[in-house]
C-alpha cells in the first residue's frame, strides 16, 4: 500500500515549446514549486532547447499566428514585425508585474535549487553542444535518465 | 484564533499566520521558528527583519525581489529556510502570508 497521503513532493516539468507564453508557464510553474517546498527539474526537449540555448534564450517570441487567444486575424499575425511587436508588447506588461526575463529566470530557479536538463536526443537533432546552452544546466540526460529521476512517491510530470 | 506560544497568547489564521504584527515578539519567533525545525541565527534575523521592514512599508514580497534586496541572495535565502523560504520566513517574522507567485 502507498504511504503517499496525496501530497505533491516534486515536480518534473518537460519543456518542448520555445514560445514566450510557454517558456515563462514552465519557469512559473517550476519557481512556484519550489516557493512551496516542493522539488522540481526540468527537461527541456526539441524547441523547448531554446529556452537554455545562450544565443536564443533572449530572443523568444510569442506566437501571434495560430494562438486564437491574441484574438489578430492569422494574415495579420503572419505580417513582418507583428509578433516582435506583440512581444515586446507582453514583455513591457511582464515588467510591470516583476516577471524577470528569461536568463535571470533561470537564475533564480537554479539558485531555488530547480534542477535543469537537456535532451540528449534533441541536442544532437539540433547539433547543440553543451558550451551552448546556459552555463547553469545540469546535464544532458535520455528519456530514461529523466525518469529515474523522477522515482518516488508524490512525484508529478508536466509536458508543456 | 487565538494560540498560546512563548508565553502569550496571539491571534492566528487558520494557517498560522498572525493577524496582528502588533502581537509578535523575539520569542514569538524563536518558537514559530522551532516548529518549522529551525534554530534563528543572527543571518536569519537579518533576512527577518528586512521582510517586516518591507510589510511595515507595505510592499509586497517575492523572491525575485529578496534576489534584489542586497540582503541575502536567491540561494542563501533558500539555505536559511530551506522548505518554502517566503511562506516559511514571513510566518515566523510574524507577517501575512506573502500573495506572490515569483
Amino acid at each position: 500500500m502507498s504511504q503517499n497521503n496525496g501530497d505533491i513532493k516534486k515536480m518534473m516539468i518537460i519543456l518542448s515549446k520555445a514560445t514566450l507564453e510557454n517558456v515563462y508557464a514552465a519557469f512559473v510553474l517550476a519557481n512556484g514549486a519550489r516557493m512551496e517546498g516542493i522539488e522540481a527539474e526540468m527537461f527541456f526537449t526539441f524547441f523547448g532547447l531554446e529556452a537554455v540555448h545562450k544565443e536564443k534564450l533572449e530572443h523568444l517570441h510569442v506566437a501571434t499566428v495560430g494562438n486564437p487567444a491574441m484574438h489578430m486575424p492569422t494574415l495579420l499575425g503572419g505580417l513582418p514585425g507583428v509578433e516582435a511587436l506583440a512581444t515586446h508588447m507582453m514583455k513591457k506588461e511582464m515588467e510591470k508585474i516583476d516577471m524577470p526575463d528569461v536568463h535571470e529566470f533561470l537564475d533564480i530557479l537554479k539558485a531555488s535549487g530547480v534542477k535543469l536538463w537537456v535532451c540528449k536526443l534533441a541536442m544532437d537533432m539540433f547539433h547543440y553542444k553543451k558550451e551552448d546552452m546556459y552555463e547553469d544546466i545540469d546535464g544532458i540526460l535520455t528519456v530514461g535518465d529523466f525518469y529515474r529521476q523522477g522515482r518516488g512517491e508524490g512525484t508529478h510530470m508536466l509536458f508543456i | 484564533m487565538d494560540r498560546n506560544i512563548a508565553g502569550v497568547t496571539i491571534q492566528v489564521n487558520e494557517e498560522g499566520y498572525l493577524t496582528n504584527f502588533a502581537q509578535w515578539n523575539t520569542a514569538i519567533g524563536d518558537a514559530l521558528a522551532a516548529e518549522a525545525d529551525l534554530a534563528l541565527t543572527p543571518r536569519h534575523w537579518e533576512v527577518l527583519n528586512y521582510l517586516q521592514t518591507e510589510f511595515k512599508n507595505d510592499s509586497p514580497l517575492s523572491i525575485r525581489k529578496i534576489g534584489k534586496s542586497g540582503v541575502v541572495d536567491i540561494k542563501e535565502f533558500y539555505q536559511l529556510f530551506p522548505t518554502a523560504p517566503l511562506k516559511t520566513a514571513s510566518k515566523i517574522a510574524g507577517i501575512p502570508k506573502p500573495a506572490s507567485c515569483i
